[in-house]
């Protein structure tokens, strides 16, 4: 190890570790000055390295002072830095020395940029674990208190979150100090500041004795709570959760239960919105009691809100609350207090509260049985089934299984074919994708002959959709079709169909025959392979176009561990061969990639040929002579289903050739 | 020596001194003594000034930039669909009782009732209504309304003697009822999804009530009969606080009014002055730091834009700060493109008045300039540009060569518009002239660049600029440009020398740390990928002369006049846009074209 005799001139190993002392030093502070941020990046990246090079006293008493007093440096450098010295105790002389570590991290902590400074604090607070209960006091809390004191908001947001890390450890006084501070950041001037408090004061709750939570976070989080800013508002009903699992039922009746709700009913849809979107938290903390005098009223109320985001987290949290209900009696509480409303979310005007409430509905079945369910939810289910909005029909139709369990998809399946052969044939490309994704699920439960009736041409159908991605889902549809319904039925109703589409005029079709004919082997097995599938691959290999004949290399390659080894010595190694010879720069490539995997497996290497470099390749545009599949019908955005992230994700597989 | 221009300095300073003093603005005092130093100036001068022929240095204009009110660029045609209507409100809180009764015209009655009258009319206009949910509601009575509200302003436009003591709370409460509402949540994506180029405004369904709310109150602040000492007890902070909120309106209409009414505010109560400004720094944090999405920050930076152009000098430590700390980080947020205009034109006013100041800008900028994002790395490239239009020549000495190695990264961008605007600099005399001043310190930074993107860069475009700027070098200085370019083959040399000695001294750091006992716990990261440069050609031993020639064939005349406005907002994908909208946009009418500095005092 030690003789990495790379620079073989080296005079480092004599010179190494006498003479020159404050070489480590000196590199660091040269690369940094480097123009090339990469550059500087990586050297602070090897901080580690340089600090075991120094040994743990010199990084006590040369590279921490450096790293304190001259950084100033872009904002990634800096978040490196942060990050690193989080892990540094045992490089400045473990627990003992760990303050050492504070004052360069505290002046990160006070940074502009947030993601450098929550770095900073991340790593402060790793660091406080480290300190000893008396280094804490020395050095740690009056960080914290420095920090709670800077002119800029910047120190006293990073404060915030230090607080619950040194309370704990801290003695009596220093306790009482850290109160204080933390209480005047509660009452901040500035709203970022008073926002930082509130999410933190959770946090700091549960680190108090109780009676400091009854007689100072409670009135914090009153005070909070009632903010004239909307944002600092609905943080205190994250806080909220918290505290209320730390108080008896008297004490939060008295202190906690006004102010919450309060926020219930706050004339900002954003504070409804949290209360809703945090409702299960909160029926969990404060128990079934209230619960069921506050909570529910309160629910119904925001299941009837006026703005649709409140309605539509509201609904996100009907089945989480319902199963979270006593049992004792729940079901008259659903069926009295909470579905009559659901019953009216199902015609809502706005798409996204009823997409909201198809993805959970279906839960309830479980929880209401089966007379209730057939009376009372199946309606609301066939209705959901009939929505005009896709998304809805697409969260009934994939949440059927809950459904499945209580009375069995056949109620359902008259409904159901006529939605999904909708969706199927829907005219954006995402909705196709999302229902393809759903058909194994579809085929489980509703069987075999049903399928084969009904929908076995909607999965045919996809393999010659203009749009690649659907292609590319209908072919890994008929392998998991082919994983549940067995290798006959595969042999009777697919691979027929799959190996008509090899004289398709269509090169896109030609290639998806290929493309099903990778994703099926494995699951047909040898026999189907070695009599129906190869033959057609080999006779592709003469096909016009360079793209299927790569595609055929590739799939030779990728069926090969299937065939038995006649069949690729006397039929498939002589056409690899003569595509090895093609004209086409990528057919041969591929030609003689797969040439050199069946040859290792004639070797009798028998390893199976590593080929998990996606099956998906479209390679579909050999643009010198055809046309690059454009993207056709369907960019633009499609909000309602994903959102525009997924979607530059989607595109990622667009015209890239191998 | 072709760059006389040095001679020319002196003018342009007059230029600028006479400038000032127009735009530059007496104290209200009202806040704190401190800010009582400046005396009250009768009438800003006309305020566009005549630019000295002579004059490089061009002083910026005397208003901000105005917000664009639809950024959007409607591309017409075909793709323009009426969408579902684009409209919500919040208006939750209806009134009850909607029934209004229309009340006798003002000018109809006898002059000593009219006052109780207008009580009652402003009253009666506290009256809300459901716009959204049942748009054909109340139709008479929404009738009644808007005709009350037009006659109002009517009536406060025309007549005098009518703001009477007694109006001042019924007309408060009548805007604060109407107009302080939560906003509806937005019907766009929030947060990073965002984008500002591509999503179109839900407008305001309220708006034929409340456009009449907004001008009425406009009007009433601008009535010569009001009174700031009256108002300003109705007129307090919170009220500010609550006009602030609304200023994320999706509406660009109702943006646009509060803009102005907040800039009549700012004017006339000087109470108010350093609590609007705090809190428009609390509303600028939040965006920069927490949630990158309000809609009102041109707006916000067009009134700020005519407050720092009536600031009184020497400029006060709170307001520098306000520079650093807030307009300075804006230059991050990743919708910069929205607001620039006027982000640049508050940041070049701050240097024109105090130029000490430039230093930290430029240096401000260089920490954020762009990585990837090469739009709004054009983007910087403009706001330099405008910053050293206006830079003193001692200030351009300080900052030149970070400056320069910056501006030696964008030519060499592989984005050719960065490329492009960056070259475009050796179109503007005065940067070149300060150049020339400097030509021994700034040649041997840009120098490489230009060589190596002479020949290497994909757009011939940029070829023909490269040798334009090489050849401005070569006139300027001849003698240092055979320097640099026998530097630029030694250097290159010697970058690969340095490269090795790099690696091999963090071989040495290395060992050193191996001997340490507690080297197996901290695994140093495997070694990074050594950074290359993207060079793909090796120096050819292409002699001076040669580069010389192609230098005088190359530098193509094309130059001078390419220096277009690019529309930097850009449709990227073709989505149906809403007719209702863009009519609704267009029918618009602004209270007023620009904000004046005239009446800003500190």
């Amino acid at each position: 190890m030690a003789g990495a005799a790379g620079p073989g001139t080296g005079p480092g190993a004599a010179r190494g570790d006498g003479d020159d002392s404050l070489y480590p030093i000196a590199v660091l502070i040269d690369e940094l000055r480097n123009e090339d941020v990469q550059l500087r990046l990586n050297s602070i990246k090897k901080l580690s390295t340089i600090a075991l090079a120094l040994g743990v006293e010199r990084t006590r008493t040369e590279l921490l002072p450096f790293l304190t007093d001259t950084i100033y440096d872009e904002d990634e450098v800096l978040l490196a830095l942060a990050e690193q010295l989080g892990n540094f105790t045992g490089l400045v002389g473990g627990p003992d020395f760990a303050h050492c570590l504070l004052p360069p991290l505290e002046s990160l902590a006070t940074v502009e940029e947030t993601v450098v400074r929550d770095k900073a604090v991340e790593s402060l607070r790793q660091i406080s674990q480290e300190h000893t209960p008396v280094a804490l006091e020395a050095h740690f809390v009056p960080l914290v208190k420095r920090l709670a004191s800077g002119d800029w908001f910047t120190s006293r947001t990073s404060a915030c979150g230090l607080f619950s890390v040194c309370y704990p450890r801290a003695s009596n006084a220093v306790k009482a100090e850290i109160r204080q501070h933390f209480r005047s950041l509660c009452s901040d001037d500035t709203p970022m500041v008073r926002r930082a408090a509130a999410s933190k004061l959770g946090e700091f709750a549960k680190v108090l004795e109780l009676d400091s939570v009854k007689s100072e976070i409670v009135p914090l989080f009153t005070n909070l709570a009632s903010d004239e800013q909307d944002s600092v508002r609905l943080l205190a009903v994250e806080a909220c959760v918290s505290i209320a699992q730390l108080l008896s039922q008297d004490d939060l009746e008295a202190l906690v239960m006004p102010t919450l709700r309060q926020a219930a009913e706050d004339k900002s849809w954003r504070v409804r919105y949290m209360v809703a979107d945090k409702f299960s938290e909160l029926q969990k903390a404060v128990g079934p009691k209230i619960t069921l005098n506050d909570l529910i009223p309160a629910f119904q109320n925001l299941l009837k809100d006026c703005e649709a985001e409140v309605r539509a987290a509201a609904a996100h949290k009907v089945k989480e609350l319902c199963e979270n209900l006593p049992t004792e009696g729940r079901e008259t509480i659903i069926m009295n207090q909470i579905l009559p409303f659901i019953k009216e979310l199902v015609s809502d005007t706005n798409q996204h509260v009823k997409s909201a409430l198809a993805s959970v509905i279906m839960g309830l079945s479980t929880i209401l049985g089966k007379e209730n369910t057939i009376e009372h939810l199946l309606p609301l289910f066939l209705a959901q089934l009939k929505d005009e909005c896709p998304e809805v029909r697409l969260n009934i139709i994939s949440n059927l299984d809950c459904v499945n369990e209580v009375i069995g998809i056949r109620q359902l399946s008259q409904s159901l074919l006529p939605a999904i052969v909708e969706l199927a044939e829907d005219a954006k490309w995402r909705v196709r994708l999302a229902i393809i994704e759903y058909m194994p699920l579809l085929a489980g439960q509703l069987g075999v002959e049903f399928f084969d009736e009904k929908l076995n041409s909607l999965c045919m159908a996809w393999l010659v959709d203009h749009v690649y991605a659907i292609r590319e889902a209908a072919t890994s549809n008929l392998m998991k079709l082919v994983q549940k319904f067995g290798t006959e039925w595969a042999q009777n109703t697919i691979v027929p169909k799959v190996l008509v589409m090899a004289n398709d005029p269509n090169y896109l079709h030609r290639m998806t025959t290929l493309f099903c004919i990778n994703a099926l082997s494995e699951a047909c097995g040898q026999e189907i392979t070695t009599k129906q599938m190869l033959p057609i691959v080999l006779k592709m290999a003469g096909d016009q176009v360079a793209n299927v004949r790569f595609n055929v290399a590739k799939s030779l390659q990728k069926i090969g561990p299937i065939l038995d080894t006649d069949a690729l010595q006397e039929e498939v190694k002589p056409v690899l061969q003569k595509l090895g010879q093609d004209e086409d720069m990528d057919v041969k490539y591929f030609a003689q990639e797969a040439i050199s995997a069946v040859a290792q497996r004639l070797t009798k290497l028998d390893f199976p040929v590593k080929d998990n470099e996606e099956p998906s390749a479209p390679g579909a545009d050999k643009n010198h002579f055809l046309r690059p599949r454009g993207p056709g019908e369907d960019t633009g955005k499609f909000v309602p289903l994903m959102s525009r992230h997924t979607e530059s994700e989607r595109l990622g597989w667009f015209p890239r050739r191998q | 020596m072709p760059y006389k221009l040095k001679k020319e300095k002196e003018p342009p300073k007059l230029a600028k001194g006479t400038a000032k003093p127009s735009s530059s603005s007496k104290d209200g005092g009202g806040e704190s003594t401190d800010e009582a130093q400046s005396q009250p100036q009768p009438q800003p001068q006309p305020q566009p000034q005549p630019q000295p022929p002579s004059s490089n240095k061009r002083p910026s204009n005397s208003t901000p930039p105005p917000t664009q009110l639809s950024k959007i660029k409607y591309s017409g045609g075909p793709q323009i669909v009426k969408k579902e209507r684009r409209q919500s409100s919040s208006r939750f809180n209806l009134s009850k009782n909607r029934e209004l009764q229309k009340l006798p015209a003002l000018k109809d009655s006898p002059t000593q009732e009219r006052e109780e009258l207008f009580i009652q009319k402003l009253r009666q206009c506290c009256v809300l209504f459901d716009f959204v949910s049942d748009p054909l509601s109340d139709l008479k009575f929404k009738e009644v309304k808007r005709a009350g509200l037009n006659e109002m302003v009517e009536y406060i436009t025309h007549s005098r003697d009518v703001v009477t003591e007694a109006i001042y709370p019924e007309a408060v409460t009548m805007f604060s009822v109407n107009l302080f509402r939560t906003l509806p949540p937005s019907s766009n994506p929030t947060g990073a999804e965002f984008d500002p180029e591509e999503d179109e405004p839900t407008l305001e369904a309220a708006w034929p009530h409340l456009q009449l709310v907004y001008e009425f109150f406009l009007r009433f602040l601008e009535s010569p009969d009001f009174q700031p000492n009256i108002a300003k007890k109705y007129i307090d902070q919170k009220f500010v606080l609550a006009l602030l909120d609304l200023f994320d309106s999706e509406d660009p209409r109702e943006r646009d009014f509060l803009k102005t009414i907040l800039h009549r505010i700012y004017g006339k109560f000087l109470g108010l002055r350093a609590y609007i400004r705090r809190q428009i720094n609390h509303i600028f944090y939040r965006f920069i730091y927490e949630t990158e999405h309000h809609n009102g920050i041109a707006e916000l930076l067009e009134i700020l834009g005519s407050i720092i152009n009536g600031f009184a000098l020497p400029l006060k430590e709170e307001h520098k700060m306000f520079l650093i700390r807030v307009l300075l980080p804006l230059h991050k947020v990743k919708s910069l493109s929205v607001y620039h205009p006027q982000l640049a034109y508050c940041v070049v006013q701050f240097l024109e008045k105090e130029s000490s100041l430039t230093e930290p800008v430029i240096v401000g900028l260089l920490k954020f300039w762009p990585k990837t994002h090469s739009p709004k790395e054009v983007m910087f490239l403009n706001e330099l540009e405008e910053i050293l239009d206006v830079i003193e020549p001692s200030e351009f000495s300080k900052v030149m060569e970070p400056l320069f190695r910056q501006l030696a990264k964008c030519v060499s961008s592989p984005h050719f518009q960065v490329a492009e605007r960056a070259l475009y600099y050796w179109n503007n005399e005065y940067i070149m002239s300060l150049i020339s001043d400097n030509a021994a310190r700034v040649l041997p930074i840009m120098f490489p660049a230009l060589y190596r993107n002479s020949k290497s860069h994909w757009n011939k475009t940029i070829h023909g600029l490269i040798y334009n700027a090489l050849k401005l070098f070569m006139e300027m200085n001849q003698k240092l440009f055979d320097d640099c370019t026998q530097q630029y083959k030694a250097e290159k040399q010697k970058g690969r020398f340095r490269m090795k000695e790099r690696e091999e001294m963090w071989q040495k750091i290395e060992e050193l740390a191996r001997l340490n006992p507690q080297y197996p716990m901290f695994r140093a990261p495997p070694p990074l990928p050594p950074v290359y440069s993207m060079e793909t050609e090796t120096p050819t031993a292409e002699d001076i002369q040669l580069l010389k020639r192609t230098v005088e064939t190359e530098a193509v005349q094309m130059l001078k006049d390419i220096k277009k406005e690019k529309v930097l907002l850009r449709r990227k994908s073709e989505l149906p846009q809403d007719v209702y909208t863009i009519k609704a946009l267009e029918a618009h009418k602004r209270a007023e074209e620009f904000l004046t500095a005239s009446q800003e005092a500190l």
